[in-house]
């Protein structure tokens, strides 16, 4: 059913790091993997070897260039995009044929693809474009939060986890219960201002963002300091003769 | 947004089909062949339109599943407003061709189904606050205005077609002026999509190629042929098709109005989609700009 539930017993989602996130994009790749060879239709690609290769993925990885308001050092920013699993998800409500659902007990946003008609408004009303169809299945993939992943027993506990979240191996992308304001990602969350995409969009969304950390200024002389000047140096002997023969040419 | 011709084929078809409908429920009906002809025009426009809405489906085949979900979903209510007044028609349809009997009543009711089915399509998407341009009561009045039109072209009711084409010309243009500046207005830029504070450019996009997101909402018309088709967009749904009209009330006028003011809907509705911008389109770097 694409009624949402009033409320959802756990907020199952991601913390990501945008101070920490080098943009390696091995988040990507592995989510690529694991939801290729696993839960419901494989993530395609089209043309693949050929001129213009485009595939389906559920996790991207934006870089952004800043510069600070006030002056200051520039930045950049990977920027690590998946589904949000919002609260308020308006990807479910659109769906005319109960394909999308959240779940109750985790708040997890799934498809049930066998159910899916690949009528594409639910990535139209998805702000954060977390929703890709699949050209080869014609159903909508979208992230599991690795629903096969996280419940899985026949895992080893540490890999329990999203599969983006046991890749980064810049410790970037927490995984937990954004419910629970005692959990390590909520207070993860409050500790360094963790903040949502979009919010005047009202989606709510349970995935929280991490803000970079200011760069580091010069202080002192060292940031008064005028630049040194350039010395220009003639050259002598040889090379003094190399540059005048090559003026003439 | 792509403008993708089923989608604008469904659009505009179906729509003036169930404005015809309307209008063919409100007494425009005739009895026997006539209305037999009457009645073939409208089914075969409200179905064909639908139908080439089919071709958009990734699955097709599971499309009766998209009756469940009339409780949330518009595209589902879609379905069951279009089924509905196909099936309410139908009957009144029957009785004013083999017998030659206009029932009133249902009638009304039929043409309240049709305009309902129209508001309904519209509601797919005024509904989606994803594409400021589209997210307004407007959206909903434009499309309901554009069906009637074409009912009352084709019903040959001089008058109403006259006031409706001039009320429909002021209406495409208000839609244009208001929606031009809505995307800003909303306060959507890429800061508030990546959250970050300070003068933002993509430095490097996340994939070399394209993908589905940048296919279905990267969609960007050059703003000078937007201004040119607005033009030719206004003087063909509006301006020539009255002009037409006022050479008089003849079958001819009425048959060339209709030809251009339906040539005229399908630029409007191409401009529709392809001038809406998806909020998705910040976090590729493209800041909002008016057109």
């Amino acid at each position: 059913m694409t009624a949402l539930p009033e409320r959802t017993e756990r907020k199952l989602g991601l913390v990501i790091d945008l101070d920490t996130c080098v943009g390696c994009h091995a988040c990507v790749i592995s989510c690529k993997g694991w939801n290729t060879e696993n839960y419901g239709a494989p993530l395609s690609d089209m043309d693949a070897y050929g001129a213009d290769p485009v595939g389906t993925f559920l996790n991207r990885v934006h870089s952004y260039e800043i510069e600070p308001e006030g002056g200051g050092c520039a930045q950049t920013v990977h920027f690590p995009k998946s589904c949000l699993h919002c609260e308020d998800a308006p990807c479910v409500t659109v769906c005319p044929t109960g394909a999308s659902y959240k779940r109750a007990e985790d708040g997890i946003v799934l498809v049930n693809e066998d159910a899916c008609i690949g009528c594409g408004l639910c990535a139209w009303a998805c702000p954060y474009g977390a929703r890709e169809m699949d050209r080869a299945e014609g159903v909508m993939k979208k992230c599991t939060l690795c629903v096969d992943r996280i419940y899985n027993e026949n895992l080893e506990e540490v890999d329990r986890v999203p599969a983006c979240v046991r890749t980064c191996p810049a410790g970037a992308r927490h995984f937990g219960d954004l419910g629970d304001p005692d959990s390590t990602v909520s207070q993860l969350v409050a500790e360094r201002g963790g903040f949502d995409l979009m919010p005047e969009q009202g989606t709510k969304p349970v995935n929280k963002y991490l803000p970079p950390r200011p760069k580091d200024r010069l202080t002192g002389a060292a940031a008064t300091a005028p630049a040194l000047p350039t010395k220009r140096r003639d050259a002598t002997g040889f090379l003094a003769w190399l540059d005048r023969t090559l003026e003439k040419i | 947004m792509h403008p993708a011709p089923s989608v604008i084929l469904f659009t505009v078809l179906s729509g003036a089909g169930f404005g015809y409908l309307a209008l063919l429920g409100l007494g425009a009906a005739s009895t026997g062949w006539p209305a037999f002809w009457q009645f073939a025009l409208a089914f075969a426009m409200a179905v064909g339109g639908l139908v080439s809405s089919v071709f958009h489906l990734g699955n097709p085949q599971r499309g009766l599943l998209a009756f469940t979900q009339w409780r949330t979903s518009w595209l589902s209510r879609e379905g069951w407003a279009s089924v509905a007044t196909l099936l309410v028609m139908g009957l009144f349809a029957i009785a004013a061709i083999f017998f030659a009997a206009i029932l009133p009543i249902l009638g009304v009711i039929g043409a309240a189904l049709s305009v309902a089915t129209v508001f309904v399509t519209s509601m797919i998407y005024a509904q989606m606050k994803t594409v400021p341009r589209w997210n307004s009561p407007l959206t909903p009045t434009y499309f309901i205005a554009c069906a009637l039109t074409a009912g009352a072209i084709l019903s040959a009711i001089w008058s109403l077609a006259l006031i409706l084409l001039v009320a429909l010309g002021l209406l495409q243009v208000s839609c244009w002026m208001s929606g031009d500046g809505r995307f800003a207005q909303r306060g959507h830029d890429m800061n508030s999509a990546t959250g970050l504070h300070g003068q933002i450019r993509m430095f490097e996009s996340p994939h070399s190629g394209t993908n589905y997101l940048l296919q279905e909402f990267g969609f960007q018309v050059a703003r000078r042929h937007a201004a040119k088709l607005r033009v030719i967009c206004i003087c063909l749904i509006s301006v020539l098709p009255a002009i037409m009209l006022l050479f008089g009330a003849h079958p001819i006028a009425f048959g060339l109005a209709f030809a251009l003011h339906l040539l005229g809907v399908f630029v409007s509705r191409w401009l529709f989609f392809a001038e809406a911008r998806h909020v998705v389109q910040l976090y590729y770097g493209r800041e909002a700009v008016a057109a």
